[in-house]
């Protein structure tokens, strides 16, 4: 197992406008939760589980990736921090927190797999798409999100031990933020770390700074280069804190110690990026003020649509089959009967 | 020839005829799975192809899932359907619904085979009648070939279909099933029942291996009697054949459904709700169900008073024939 405690680089090496752009996907991320926090108590929206004190991880990981030959499979807290790979992340994650069915249907250029609420399945999802991509002879790599809650899950391990026989493209990402719901990771694991479960999969196990977006990047960025270099699978525990609620149905004061929450508030992703790109003359406060305005004009704009957007009262017989049998037609048509009458 | 030969044959046509078509499991390849049903296949097509997976039946699924979002056809192989209960979260909870979260962007073409009821005495939890769990689980197909020319024909057309199938190949037929098998491209299409024995007195609607449990009991019951009995082969519980169920219940008035599974909740349940809604007024008698019972699926000494056979088939058919208003 690698520890990368924290990146040293000199951002001098990277392009300026890279580094204002995970910025700004950071303050979007969790402008994003805040927004639909706010509508779930205004019952415009349904239950969602905020991304706050995790951006560095997601932004940082999804900027090391290519949107185009790459895919990422979330769990359900990633999402409105994936502006990386398209607006149109956000734009269905509206749809899936108004409990419209095309919440998890992104369009066909959109390499983001549905989200997942059945834990840790959608690892071996992420596999196939990797193996697929290996035999297909795609120069591509599978990014696969997860918690320190679903790695107590068999397809973690199912999936992690597959991977290491295939060699396959696949990125593993152990979002450890400490807390699955009211569960401490001490009753997750007996384990020093989470990444040292990568030794029984016989692939490399690297635990990360998760609040410092470049040093996730950097471990990303290699993995993927030694996914399509052939040689297999990474195993990544980003060491964060979930700063906020596990969902709007929550409240951690009940569970998480005062002290621990005070201590992981002082290593908060955003303002620690926004001081290190402001000390490189990158950032300014003016910078800060517009990132919220555009992410609120954003968001404004893609719920706006998704509040339009009302599915017919039948659809939730459409696309369950590709070729329904004639008794799931005549259910419907029996429905809109019903309804007509 | 056999029904594992002719599974075994299909299952080579089709990776022949489609390169994106990839099979895995437990001891598929080396070995030729445990009943030769892939024999020589990983020789042929190669290890990328026919693929030895670790003892895992969830990312078995779990990465069909992925291959086919990633443009594969996967044709996964559960070594005994009780093992099926470890891939159950992937199947019901994944691969059942992912064509509609996606809203058709990922289909998933998944063949699920694997072997299905009792009847040869294999340890426990190596058989079982696994079939009103899946078919209480939208988004599935399943598929269930009686004869060695249904599996060729179900298994290609199960193969091709963009949805997912569970492929139910009976156990105790996989050698013990012969006839005469279509050579190359035979097709049969899925929810199409098979009208094995025409007749007019009394029909016994069944699947699978108890097809020729029933046709038996007909035989038996029709000499002793002088009656008529059709025997239905639906072939597919989903998509059901309801037409064809509500054809011959309403010419013979009489019907006896036949189930592997346990009573309660028994996909014969389905079946008789189905033969009340479309043939009520036709009916001269109750609809007799003869299934396993509601215990666990018993040992190998004690299997046979579980699974029915030809005896409890016959006095159903009886009683069924012998019932007056």
């Amino acid at each position: 197992m690698t520890v990368v405690e924290s990146s040293a680089v000199d951002l001098s090496s990277w392009p300026p406008e890279r580094l204002r752009q995970m910025l700004f996907d950071m303050v979007q991320a969790r402008r994003n939760s805040e927004r639909f926090f706010a509508l779930q108590r205004q019952g415009r929206a349904g239950t969602s589980a905020p991304i706050t004190g995790q951006e560095a991880t997601v932004v940082g990981a999804a900027h090391a990736l290519d949107p185009t030959t790459d895919w990422i499979v979330p769990q359900y807290r990633e999402q409105v921090a994936l502006a990386r790979f398209g607006e149109e992340v956000l734009a269905t994650h509206c749809l899936y927190n108004r409990g419209h069915p095309a919440g998890s249907a992104y369009p066909e250029h959109v390499r983001v797999f549905p989200a997942q609420i059945s834990l840790a399945a959608q690892i071996p999802q992420a596999l196939g798409l990797a193996w697929g991509m290996q035999l297909r002879k795609e120069q591509g790599v599978a990014a696969v999100f997860f918690g320190d809650g679903s790695s107590s899950e068999g397809d973690f391990y199912e999936a992690g031990n597959f991977a290491g026989v295939l060699k396959a493209p696949l990125i593993m990402v152990l979002v450890n933020n400490q807390w699955a719901i009211s569960t401490p990771t001490s009753k997750q694991t007996a384990a020093a770390t989470f990444a040292d479960k990568a030794k029984a999969f016989g692939i490399p196990g690297i635990r990360v700074d998760g609040n410092d977006v470049i040093a996730v990047h950097d471990v990303v960025a290699e993995a993927r280069t030694r996914a399509l270099a052939g040689n297999g699978p990474t195993l990544i525990e980003a060491f964060t804190f979930r700063m906020g609620y596990h969902t709007t149905a929550d409240d951690p004061s009940r569970y998480v110690p005062e002290d621990q929450a005070r201590e992981w508030a002082e290593r908060d992703p955003i303002p620690r990026f926004t001081a290190r790109l402001t000390n490189a003359a990158l950032w300014s406060e003016a910078d800060s003020t517009e990132a919220l305005r555009r992410a609120d004009e954003t968001f404004d704009r893609l719920f706006a649509a998704a509040e339009a957007n009302s599915p017919m009262p039948d659809a939730f017989f459409n696309h369950v089959f590709a070729n329904p049998p004639q008794r799931l037609l005549d259910q419907r048509h029996a429905f809109n009967e019903g309804r007509e009458q | 020839m056999t029904m594992v030969e002719a599974i075994r044959s299909t299952l080579h046509n089709e990776m022949a005829r489609e390169e994106r078509m990839i099979m895995l499991g437990q001891d598929i390849g080396l070995n030729g799975g445990v009943f030769r049903a892939t024999d020589g296949l990983q020789a042929e097509f190669g290890a990328h192809r026919v693929v030895d997976t670790p003892l895992a039946e969830a990312v078995i699924v779990g990465t069909s899932v992925g291959l086919a979002a990633a443009g594969m056809i996967p044709v996964p192989e559960i070594q005994f359907s009780p093992f099926a209960w470890q891939a159950w979260h992937q199947i019901a909870g994944q691969v059942a619904r992912l064509r509609q979260r996606s809203q058709g962007r990922h289909g998933m073409p998944i063949t699920i085979r694997m072997p299905f009821g009792g009847g040869v005495r294999a340890p426990e939890l190596h058989q079982e009648s696994i079939v009103a769990q899946f078919a209480n689980v939208p988004g599935l197909k399943i598929v269930c070939p009686a004869s060695a020319a249904d599996a060729r024909g179900l298994l290609a057309s199960s193969i091709r279909d963009p949805d997912p199938v569970i492929f139910l190949e009976p156990l105790r037929g996989y050698r013990m099933i012969k006839g005469d098998v279509p050579d190359g491209d035979h097709l049969v299409p899925l929810g199409v029942a098979s009208l094995v024995v025409p007749g007019n007195d009394v029909v016994v609607i069944t699947w699978s291996a108890q097809v020729e449990v029933a046709r038996k009991a007909a035989a038996l019951v029709a000499a002793e009697t002088g009656a008529t009995i059709a025997v239905l082969d639906l072939r597919c519980l989903v998509p059901l054949d309801v037409a064809a169920i509500a054809a011959i219940v309403d010419q013979c008035g009489r019907a006896v459904v036949v189930d592997e599974g346990p009573l309660t909740s028994s996909f014969a349940a389905e079946v008789i709700a189905t033969i009340q809604e479309e043939c009520f007024y036709s009916l001269e008698a109750p609809v007799a169900r003869v299934t396993g019972y509601d215990t666990p699926f018993p040992t190998g000494l004690l299997e046979d008073g579980f699974v029915p056979d030809v005896d409890r088939v016959a006095r159903a058919l009886r009683r069924t024939l012998d019932a007056r208003p």
